[in-house]
């Protein structure tokens, strides 16, 4: 039809788009923001073929969690290298090269090797077909375990995840912290906080061994003076700071 | 009991006396290990006198007895046993060997007392005795090898007994290397026997020659020209011979047994033992009936140039084995046997008296210190002079039977036999002068002021020194004892002596010709296949030669009064109008600075090329450090691949599934 | 519309992807590149389920992303773990695992 048609190639082209975004974008956020429409249109191709529950958890797992995610991570680690590829980088030109290979290989495959199943529109399917209700009768039926043991794969991931961004010293220096801080945290001064966020990147690795002691201390000892000076309220940014890359990683 | 069996018993009682010594020295009290060893030695000797009966009591074409005690070696035509051979000439061997080993343990009983090692020595002896009696009484090849090989062993640690002083370790290895090369030859002539016959046993060598060989065949005239190098080689013949003198530095009883008696007979043993051989080859027996004079003259004349006591006497015995040889290989076997057996009596004798002189000298061997013992020590001298007696072959003496004899035969061959015989008259008279040299300078004279204290009864204490380098040396184990006994006061020493000199002087009964032919007919069954068995000169002829030996042997002894005791004068006179004559006589002919030039240093830089370039370039460069290089140089590339860049690894990654796919797209094609 | 198309567009986007990782040389993008991969994965899976009419493909689809949830959870953590210990965020400085 000819609607699904128009539909398709506006869906397929800002797909496209978005893959290609990603990968050139200098920019590591923009390369994140193309991913994000790039699912968006991925999900719109989904409706196309009648998978309406996969094209909303699309959009609301990955894009809408996932790539938060992303952006937060994003925002705390920074651009990374500037250029794209340096004069001597042999992978860099290879690469595409591989990649248009392959390209050319999957396109034979599936064009030219004569996949039966893939021309035409497909099988006849039901009305229900891709509604939360036929998927949720497969993942609680037929796929029952595979089910269970895919939201046990969520449960190892959180708990790695929180064990990778953990702090070497464990959660004691949290604790001291957080005895210190005690009620000033409800007073402190916006202009106080100006300082905070810039504190706060820095103050975290007043824990890490490997490297920074010396700027740990440093900041540590910036943290005092403005905890002189705040009367309490650093090492309550202090805690504060520490805990956003935990939450920010978890 | 057959004399078979009484063989092994021969063997078992040196082996066992040297093994429970070896391993049970520990717990022997005091001297117990040489009394010990003494006894077995002792056994031995009884053991081999049984097997003498035995053997008599069979008849005469029997008296060859052969006893295997397991087949050692039974394979693809190679067909050895542990066997041993009893017949006339090793039963021989065997009382001589025996015999002269007994008292020889008796003597070194007094003289080793004070020796730290004391029971390694006499561990020692015993497996010395062990394997010349294996040597003798071997029944083939294989086992005469091994008890040749066993006795150069112990001729090694015997001479390095004293094994922290230098000289002797030098001089051991010296021995060991230079009968070696006689190992080596003996063993390639056994090849090429068992190459010809198929067989390694006597019976069946001598056998199988007759049929694989012609009269001189190129192959059997090499086979014994190289059993004479063995032979040489360990009677220390031409040029061969370097090793004895040096193996002086061992004690004095080791001298006696080893280098006097019994291993340097070894050789003469091997040439009477392959006879056949020699005789369908007499090429062979030629050459080494030449070699044999040569030597003889040779070394009569440097006896008469040295100043060392035991080195004089030990060239007397190099000089008196090439009477053996010349004996043997002319074909006098029971002549050169005969002269064996006298010269083992009166040589053992001759070392044990200059033992006992050193010892009352405290260790000094230089002839030149020495004079006038005559009266200190009456019993040393006595015994002496008798065996130089014997030595020079003075009449009626046993020497005089046995070397006039050797001397009466070799001239009734005839040709050019004769003219070694000339050579050997010769020798005699040089044999009688340095002999009554030794007894002049030694024992008469004006008393040397050790004789004096001998005589007033003091022992004057010396401090320990290697005698020919003067180095100092302590008393402790590997070099000589504190203590130096002289026979006058050690009853065991006096003993063993003057049995020898009585058997040095009767010993001439068993051979007297015309009279007593006990020995020639006792070894007539092992020589019987000789074609010389009937030619025995007459007897009138033997008189005559006996005769002349005597009379030179006579005027020797005044020409030696004349020149080293009443004319001394004279003697240095002609040293002084000689003195490149004195100085080559001296340097023993220089042969040891040939075999120094002409062997020595050309080895010693065949090594030290080994050691710098192949060694250590080729083998340890090339072929070692080569390959781990290569394989280094390998691993290195392999590893480049390893790169640790996360991007590399997804492009193989990347490249790989790409490959996968072309392959899996073809293929569905 | 044939489901080859969507096929060949999931070969695209798998392909951009590749490139991606094998081109950028900060973590986090090569994360999103395979992403990319695992996205192109997801259509294929579910264009085949529309082909054959079977709900089979979508399921898989789902566990496809909670899959790529997952990785991009403990792959995050990796990266503000590096970055907490001054490690350099390029895949290029990262090379201490070699032969």
């Amino acid at each position: 039809m000819g609607f699904e048609t128009v539909v398709f190639v506006v869906a397929a082209v800002l797909a496209l788009a978005g893959a290609l975004g990603v990968v050139l974008l200098d920019n590591p956020f923009y390369s994140v923001l193309s991913l994000v429409g790039h699912l968006i249109a991925l999900a719109v191709l989904f409706l196309l073929l009648q998978a309406a529950f996969v094209a909303a958890a699309q959009v609301v797992v990955y894009a809408g969690a996932v790539m938060v995610l992303y952006v937060f991570v994003v925002a705390y680690v920074g651009g990374g290298e500037r250029t794209l590829v340096s004069e001597s980088d042999t992978i860099g030109r290879l690469g595409p090269l591989f990649a248009g290979v392959l390209l050319v290989e999957l396109t034979l495959a599936v064009a030219g090797s004569g996949l039966a199943a893939s021309a035409g529109d497909g099988a006849p399917v039901a009305r229900g077909f891709g509604s939360p209700a036929a998927i949720g009768e497969l993942l609680l039926g037929q796929f029952l375990i595979v089910f269970e043991t895919a939201s046990f794969l969520l449960l190892v991931a959180a708990v790695g995840a929180v064990v990778l961004a953990r702090r070497r010293r464990g959660l004691e220096e949290d604790d001291l912290d957080g005895d210190r801080a005690g009620p000033e945290l409800a007073p402190a001064s916006p202009q106080e906080r100006a300082p905070r966020p810039g504190s706060a990147a820095p103050e975290p690795e007043r824990s890490t061994r490997t490297g920074g002691e010396r700027a740990g201390q440093a900041s540590e000892a910036g943290a005092r003076t403005a905890e002189a000076r705040t009367g309490g309220a650093g090492p309550a940014s202090a805690r504060v700071g520490g805990e956003s890359p935990a939450t920010g990683s978890a | 009991m057959n004399p078979g069996a009484w063989g092994w018993v021969v063997l078992g009682f040196p082996l066992a006396g040297s093994l429970l010594i070896a391993f049970g020295w520990r717990v022997l009290p005091g001297r117990l290990a040489g009394w010990l060893a003494t006894g077995a030695v002792l056994g031995a000797f009884g053991a081999a006198i049984t097997m003498l009966a035995g053997l008599l009591g069979l008849g005469a074409e029997e008296r060859e007895v052969t006893s295997t005690a397991f087949a050692y070696l039974s394979t693809a035509g190679l067909d050895a046993g542990l066997s041993i051979l009893v017949d006339p000439l090793s039963v021989f061997m065997c009382l001589v060997v025996s015999g002269v080993s007994s008292l020889i343990h008796l003597y070194s009983v007094a003289y080793m007392t004070s020796d730290r090692g004391y029971d390694r020595y006499f561990s020692y002896l015993n497996f010395f005795v062990f394997s010349m009696l294996l040597l003798v009484l071997a029944g083939n090849l294989v086992l005469l090898i091994v008890g040749w090989a066993f006795v150069g062993a112990a001729s090694y640690l015997l001479i390095s007994f004293w094994y922290r002083r230098h000289t002797a370790t030098e001089a051991g290895i010296k021995a060991f290397v230079i009968n070696v090369i006689g190992d080596v030859a003996l063993v390639i002539a056994a090849f090429l026997l068992f190459n010809a016959t198929g067989a390694l046993d006597w019976a069946g060598v001598f056998t199988g020659a007759q049929d694989a060989f012609v009269r001189d065949d190129g192959t059997l005239i090499a086979a014994c020209l190289l059993l004479l190098v063995g032979a040489f080689a360990k009677s220390a013949q031409l040029p061969l011979h370097t090793w004895l003198p040096d193996a002086m530095e061992g004690p004095t009883p080791v001298s006696a047994l080893i280098h006097a008696a019994t291993m340097v007979t070894a050789g003469v043993y091997l040439i009477a033992r392959a006879h056949p051989l020699f005789e369908q080859a007499p090429t062979a027996a030629l050459v080494g009936a030449v070699i044999g004079t040569v030597t003889m003259l040779f070394a009569a004349t440097v006896a008469l140039a040295q100043t060392d006591l035991k080195r004089i006497i030990a060239y007397s015995t190099i000089s008196q084995i090439g009477y053996m040889v010349l004996g043997v290989c002319s074909f006098a076997y029971a002549a050169g046997l005969f002269h064996l057996m006298t010269h083992a009596f009166f040589k053992a004798l001759l070392f044990m008296a200059a033992g006992s002189v050193i010892a009352a000298m405290s260790d000094v061997k230089s002839i030149d210190r020495m004079g006038g013992f005559r009266h200190s020590m009456p019993f040393t001298h006595a015994t002496f002079v008798i065996g130089a007696l014997a030595l020079a072959g003075f009449p009626l003496m046993s020497g005089f039977f046995s070397k006039d004899d050797v001397l009466a035969f070799t001239f009734d061959r005839g040709g050019i036999y004769a003219v070694l015989a000339v050579g050997g008259y010769i020798g005699a008279a040089l044999t009688a002068l340095y002999a009554f040299r030794m007894v002049f300078r030694v024992f008469w004279g004006d008393p040397v002021p050790e004789a004096l204290a001998l005589s007033r009864g003091e022992h004057p204490h010396v401090e320990p020194a290697n005698p020919d380098t003067g180095e100092p040396e302590d008393n402790d184990v590997g070099f000589p004892g504190p203590e130096h006994h002289v026979a006058e006061q050690a009853w065991p020493m006096a003993l063993a002596m003057g049995v020898l000199a009585a058997l040095a002087v009767v010993g001439g009964a068993v051979g007297i010709p015309g009279v007593t032919a006990t020995l020639e007919h006792f070894l007539e069954p092992t020589f019987a296949d000789s074609r010389f068995v009937e030619e025995i000169p007459s007897d009138t002829a033997r008189w005559i030669g006996l005769g002349i030996g005597g009379v030179v042997a006579i005027v020797g002894i005044g020409l030696a009064y004349r020149l080293y005791l009443s004319r001394y004068e004279l003697t240095v006179e002609l040293r002084e109008r000689l003195p490149r004559v004195t100085t080559f006589l001296e340097r023993k002919w220089y042969f040891d600075e040939l075999f120094e030039l002409a062997v020595v240093r050309p080895l010693a830089r065949l090594g030290e090329l080994g050691r710098t370039v192949i060694e250590s370039e080729l083998v340890q460069g090339v072929f070692v450090e080569g390959t781990s290089g290569i394989v280094r140089a390998g691993s290195s590339l392999a590893r480049g691949v390893q790169s640790g860049y996360l991007r590399a690894y997804a492009l193989f990654l990347l490249a790989g599934a790409g490959a996968l796919g072309l392959y899996f797209l073809i293929a569905s094609v | 519309m044939d489901v080859a198309w969507f096929v060949v567009l999931s070969a695209f986007i798998f392909c951009a992807g590749a490139a991606g990782v094998l081109l950028r040389r900060n973590p986090l993008v090569i994360l999103l590149c395979l992403e990319l991969m695992l996205n192109a994965g997801n259509l294929a899976l579910v264009a085949f389920s529309r082909a054959h009419g079977n709900g089979d493909g979508q399921v898989f689809a789902l566990v496809v992303l909670v899959v790529a949830a997952c990785e991009v959870v403990i792959g995050l953590g990796l990266i503000v773990a590096m970055y907490r210990r001054r490690i350099p965020v390029d895949v290029d400085r990262v090379t201490e695992l070699h032969g």
